[in-house]
């Protein structure tokens, strides 16, 4: 356990709760609205210095140092295979969970060393959450137990469990739709439904972070919308790095847009500038969609 | 017109020679399944009665030679310690296998220990537990029930560590994934997630393991040795169907021979009983 991330989170919680009571009744009279009824809360932002990945002996990331700011979108764009996704699981120490992968370098949470030793790992992902590209519901679990999961999972005593599953459903936008069926599976969900049901997971344990592996590449064109709007009401509240593979995608929704090529980092700044004037003859290349 | 290529005689000729070939193999396997089957309903429903369900064997000499009710509650008692012991044990280390060790060389070679294991004869196990636990009086019993249900489980156990890992390997690793991600610990995630997910195809792992264990004689016939009377103690001796039925086509007497047929088709009922439910579980699974 590290108590300098729970006190963290539970700053966090803190500055939500006095809103809640209040905020209540008229989020249940407007099921419509979303994030918005909720406060805007400063998240923390992730710094990566100098990390390098491996997988066994092959050397996957070659040492990349880039800035996640708070509350902005981050979307990581480049060709399949350039390390996009290793970076993004670095972050939140799931690259480890693969045999025979590891990291070298730092990553910071503020100024929190994620990979600190002392660090206790389920600590590290309560902090800094994840989507994967395929919604991936618990098959066994309904509608709300979805969402408790995280908490359940982690052993977090909640004192509101209903209050705080039913405020991540409409945190993203799926209570008006699933209100009614708490208790039906959650795999029974349309494919766009169900990666809102993980993304409710995620949040519903409140972290800094949300690193999101091409959450919307599995989906139809409406739930991918959906997604991408949704992504835009979060980051009042949430850190979010994006990995796309659609440039499209990370125009509409990124704050700032970073290029990588073959495990290294080319080029990070403001989306428009990435996809207008980029600096790199390779960035350049690669949004004209000359190669890649 | 198109003209598709003619097909030789000979060709032709081939065909019809290899699909009777094949249609005669399968008919002279199916000779001896059906007429085992044929015997058993044959000759043990005779043996049914009400009395047959109801008594013990009584070894008299003359008159009604008794009915099985010791063997179907001794076997009964004897698989379900024995399934206490194996399952729990089974799925324990299967969970090991795929949650922990994966591909490491400790979990390897105890894939291959528990391989050997499945190929090791029944007898083996029921030797085994002769010369460690009945000659050796553990308990301050020689032949007792529960020293069956430990021979039952050595075997029991490779069948549950296999069909246990098969099923849990099913278990997609996203869902770990996702239950990893969200800041779980593994254990957690193996009891919230994993076992869940894969509970049926577990049932349906354990319940063929029970069905086997059900039906065999070796591991029984030097551990548990044979009794008459109901016992609930599983410190004596019991009876058990595969035991009993080994005995009594022993018999010079007609009654008695007729009485092992009644408890063979017992037995192989209650062993498709298991298999059905086994199926019917196996079918509610949500990994299809």
């Amino acid at each position: 356990m590290n108590p300098e991330i729970d006190t963290k989170n539970k700053d966090a919680t803190d500055v939500s709760s006095p809103d809640q009571p209040a905020g209540q009744p008229q989020q249940t009279a407007e099921p419509a609205r979303r994030a918005s009824t909720e406060t805007k809360r400063t998240a923390h932002s992730v710094t990566v210095e100098n990390l390098r990945a491996y997988y066994g002996g092959q050397e996957s990331i070659k040492g990349m140092s880039i800035k996640f700011p708070a509350n902005e979108v981050t979307a990581l764009i480049g060709p399949s295979g350039s390390g996009k996704s290793t970076v993004v699981r670095c972050i939140n120490r799931m690259h480890e969970e693969i045999p025979g992968a590891r990291a070298e370098g730092r990553v910071m949470l503020d100024d929190f060393d994620v990979y600190d030793p002392k660090v206790d790992v389920t600590a590290v992902r309560r902090a800094i959450g994840m989507v994967f590209q395929k919604p991936n519901p618990f098959p066994t679990m309904s509608i709300f137990d979805n969402v408790a999961a995280g908490l359940r999972l982690t052993g977090t005593k909640s004192d509101n469990l209903r209050e705080t599953v039913h405020k991540a459903l409409r945190g993203v936008g799926l209570w008006g739709e699933v209100k009614n069926r708490l208790n039906e599976p959650g795999i029974g969900l349309s494919g766009g439904q169900q990666q809102r049901l993980c993304i409710a997971r995620t949040i519903a344990i409140e972290p800094e972070v949300i690193l999101m592996d091409e959450p919307a590449s599995a989906l139809d064109p409406v739930s991918t919308l959906r997604i991408e709007e949704l992504v835009e009401e979060l980051k009042e509240r949430y850190t979010i790095v994006i990995v796309t593979h659609n440039m499209q995608q990370a125009a509409r929704i990124a704050d700032t847009t970073a290029f990588m090529l073959e495990g290294e980092l080319i080029e990070h700044g403001p989306t428009n500038k990435i996809f207008t004037t980029p600096e790199d003859e390779r960035t350049e290349r690669y949004v004209t969609g000359k190669f890649g | 017109m198109t003209q598709l290529a003619p097909i030789s005689s000979r060709r032709r000729r081939t065909d019809v020679i290899m699909r009777g070939v094949l249609g005669a193999a399968t008919i002279v396997a199916l000779v001896p399944l059906v007429l085992v089957i044929y015997y058993l309903f044959h000759k043990g429903l005779s043996a049914w009665s009400k009395n047959f369900f109801t008594t013990d064997p009584n070894g008299n000499f003359l008159g009604y030679p008794g009915g099985i009710r010791s063997a179907i509650l001794g076997t009964i008692e004897i698989v379900a310690f024995a399934t206490l012991i194996s399952v729990p044990i089974g799925i324990g280390v299967a969970l090991y296998l795929t949650e922990y060790g994966k591909d490491s060389k400790f979990a390897n070679v105890v894939r291959y220990f528990v391989d050997v294991m499945t190929g090791v004869p029944s007898i083996v196990f029921g030797l085994f537990i002769y010369i460690v636990l009945v000659l050796a009086r553990t308990g301050g019993s020689t032949f007792a029930a529960w020293k069956g249900s430990i021979a039952l489980s050595l075997l029991m156990l490779p069948i549950v560590i296999r069909s246990s890992e098969v099923v849990l390997l099913l278990v997609p690793g996203s869902l770990r994934e996702a239950a990893l991600a969200l800041g779980a610990p593994r254990w957690r995630v193996v009891a919230r997630v994993v076992l869940p997910t894969s509970l049926s195809g577990l049932v349906t792992g354990a319940l063929l393991a029970v069905a086997r264990g059900a039906g065999e004689t070796a591991p029984l016939l030097f551990t548990v040795a044979f009794a008459q009377s109901l016992t609930g103690n599983l410190n004596q001796s019991m009876n058990s169907l595969p035991i009993q039925i080994y005995n009594d086509i022993q018999s010079p007497r007609a009654e008695v021979v007729t009485r092992a047929w009644g408890a063979a088709l017992t037995l192989v009922l209650m062993v498709l009983l298991l298999n059905l439910i086994a199926r019917a579980a196996s079918r509610r699974s949500r990994l299809g």
